[in-house]
């Protein structure tokens, strides 16, 4: 993993100090909100609903023991006890206190963590997939290039007052577990002829307008890749649209001038400062950090305990058969740790649970854990051997919902329970949702299913790409969910068509089980997926189920 | 429908805690949505946030929030404004842990 330098621990630090005194000049007065409002957002700072929310990035979702104990730490001294996983791999503190901000912020840098560039129209923390350097079908661990893009990207001058927000995300494997078709930039490695190299996405996004990211260059040698990004957000710097904040993103200005006239501007924009970077020091970087992400030795072991354990119990059974991705080296398995208890709030985890989890990757999984941007923990290396273990600890501390992929697996952004940009709730929706298919035990029957939920129109919970997405809304003052169905966020990204009028709070929760009963009903048999059967019949069975047996109900 | 007549009250967040206040009949910035002072003049609605918005070292971003009279006093007319004075639905957090 990734150690920081001292060239990140001055920055960093010499940046705390300066927030420490625009915080203490805040307090005392001589800064008024307006004046602090922008120094606070690049530290990372918001005033959500009830209180400061402090946004803390975890760079392309990865987390030592160490870091992740600090996390607990915060969540017990400055917090509430818990912390929040966000979509976007990063961690929220719902409850922090400004005067204590700057103690956070040290304590952060301790460890190597950060908030800068958690907000602002800057470019963000990078995302990558939760699988990194574990996954079977990679090609190469995508991190040492996230790093490269992270130090790249962190205070770059050029940079800090974008048109709007820029987010990166970054995949080593054909199979897309990050989303890069919703971002701003998406990076997919790909070889051509024995070489690594990217395919450049750009300009997908969700949010107000939903836009699948479009490929700007299928083939960028690594040795271009940063004069490559510095050309398109340069690029996008000049062109992307400042009057209206709405038509900011650079998914607008692809929209609005085409792919073609973007690409011969990035091309020509390239060509331009290329040479002017030193191709051997990021070369020489990029090998550091290639050292630095090394693959951990992973011994051969006897799965014996794994097999005896998988026959005998069945408890450990459905959670083998949910939560277990097959790993690169035979007898090691990729675990995902839910956050998503049935009834509790995705994403979250207790400060004792992030202990507990530092603690057993520690004893279990080389000293790693991965924030997935489906708001789960992962252990990347586990031998099978010690999956009996590793389950049984788990369960002590309620983390081992056997639910990864499932109907219960809910993306859920805060909605208005805490954030000052919603306009309805999120999160009891997804509880309720989940209690019903866990009180009917139907989601084992129903298979891969992702259920994703906004609470307003910014799309934070990714509504747009699940296979069913709920967007809340207020419609006259009362909250109302809209329905999307059909929406994939792999790399074969579709955004999800609207399947008509909204639904009242006390009736989205009903709404959703009439769609499921529907696919139960209409699948040819148990392999077809929701998603493949949306595919084969289109909305209209769901529709029907959906609204004309509502208005049988309300006759 | 009866007509029911608009009352504004001044609302904000306290600077350290960022916890929701109101402005209260003394001139205090107060945690209860009861001790709020309600206006139903909107002149001296617009005057006096003018006014609290100037106590940028207490709190901010002031604003005018919509109430009705209830049987238990001063009500939110919106959802918004309701859980503001709660607190989240997912957790004991928040005013409805305060008492």
């Amino acid at each position: 993993m990734y150690q920081y330098d001292d060239f990140d621990r001055t920055f960093i630090a010499e940046r705390n100090r300066q927030f420490r005194a625009q915080v203490e000049r805040r307090i005392d007065g001589s800064l008024t909100e307006e004046e602090f409002r922008p120094l606070r957002l690049m530290n990372g700072l918001y005033l959500q609903l009830h209180a400061y929310m402090l946004r803390v990035a975890i760079p392309y979702g990865t987390l030592s023991s160490a870091q992740l104990r600090q996390l607990a730490m915060i969540a017990t001294r400055w917090d509430k006890g818990y912390g929040h996983f966000t979509t976007r791999q990063n961690i929220q503190y719902n409850w922090p206190r400004l005067n204590d901000v700057p103690d956070i912020l040290d304590a952060l840098a301790e460890v190597g963590l950060h908030a800068i560039q958690t907000s602002g129209n800057t470019i963000r923390n990078v995302t990558s997939d939760q699988f990194a350097a574990a996954a079977a079908d990679e090609i190469e661990d995508p991190r040492p290039y996230a790093e490269l893009i992270r130090q790249w990207s962190t205070d770059h001058p050029e940079f800090q007052f974008l048109p709007r927000k820029f987010k990166i995300a970054i995949t080593g494997s054909p199979n897309d577990r990050a989303v890069t078709k919703a971002h701003d930039i998406g990076l997919r490695m790909v070889q051509r002829d024995g070489e690594t190299g990217f395919e450049v996405i750009v300009g997908g996004g969700l949010g107000r307008t939903p836009m699948i990211g479009k490929v700007i260059r299928d083939f960028l040698p690594v040795a271009d890749l940063l004069p490559y990004l510095e050309a398109i957000v340069g690029t996008y710097n000049l062109l992307g649209r400042r009057d209206n904040k709405y038509k900011a993103r650079i998914k607008i200005t692809v929209h609005e001038n085409g792919l073609e006239k973007v690409r011969d501007l990035v091309e020509a924009q390239f060509a331009a400062i290329a040479p002017q970077f030193d191709a051997d020091a990021a070369a020489a970087q990029l090998a550091l950090l290639k050292q630095q992400f090394a693959a951990p030795e992973l011994p051969p072991r006897d799965d014996a305990p794994y097999q005896a354990a998988y026959r005998s119990n069945a408890v450990f059974r459905a959670w083998a058969d949910t939560n277990l991705h097959p790993h690169r080296v035979a007898g090691y398995s990729i675990v995902t740790i839910s956050l998503k208890p049935h009834g509790g709030t995705p994403g979250d985890a207790t400060d004792a649970q992030m202990q507990l989890v530092a603690d057993l990757a520690e004893q279990y999984a080389q000293g790693e854990i991965r924030v997935s941007h489906e708001q789960n923990l992962v252990l990347p290396h586990v031998a099978q051997a010690d999956l009996p273990a590793l389950h049984a600890a788990l369960r002590t501390a309620g983390l081992a919902t056997a639910n990864v992929g499932l109907a219960s697996d809910i993306i859920a952004c805060p909605g208005m329970d805490y954030c000052a940009l919603a306009t309805a709730r999120s999160i009891p929706v997804a509880q309720q949702i989940a209690e019903s298919v866990d009180s009917l035990k139907l989601e084992h029957d129903i298979g891969p299913l992702k259920i994703k939920i906004s609470g307003c129109i910014n799309a934070c919970g990714h509504h747009h790409v699940g296979h069913i997405g709920i967007l809340g809304l207020d419609r006259a003052g009362v909250e109302n969910y809209q329905i999307t169905l059909g929406g994939d966020g792999t790399e074969d990204a579709v955004i999800g068509t609207r399947t008509g009028p909204g639904f009242a709070y006390d009736q989205i929760v009903p709404a959703i089980e009439r769609i499921l009963q529907a696919y139960l009903v209409l699948r040819r048999d148990r392999a077809e997926t929701f998603l493949q059967t949306y595919r084969r019949l289109g909305a209209e069975p769901f529709k029907t189920a959906l609204y004309e047996t509502e208005q049988v109900d309300a006759a | 429908m009866t007509r029911t007549t608009p009352i504004k009250v001044i609302t904000a967040n306290a600077l350290l805690e960022g916890d929701v206040v109101w402005l209260s009949h003394d001139g205090n910035w107060t945690r209860h949505l009861a001790d709020a002072l309600p206006f139903s003049d909107p002149e001296q609605a617009d005057a006096a946030l003018q006014q609290a918005s100037q106590r940028h070292d207490e709190v901010v971003g002031c604003y005018l929030a919509d109430m009705r009279l209830g049987a238990s006093g001063l009500e939110p007319t919106h959802f918004r404004e309701d859980f503001r004075r709660r607190g989240p639905s997912n957790y004991a957090h928040g005013k409805q842990s305060q008492g």
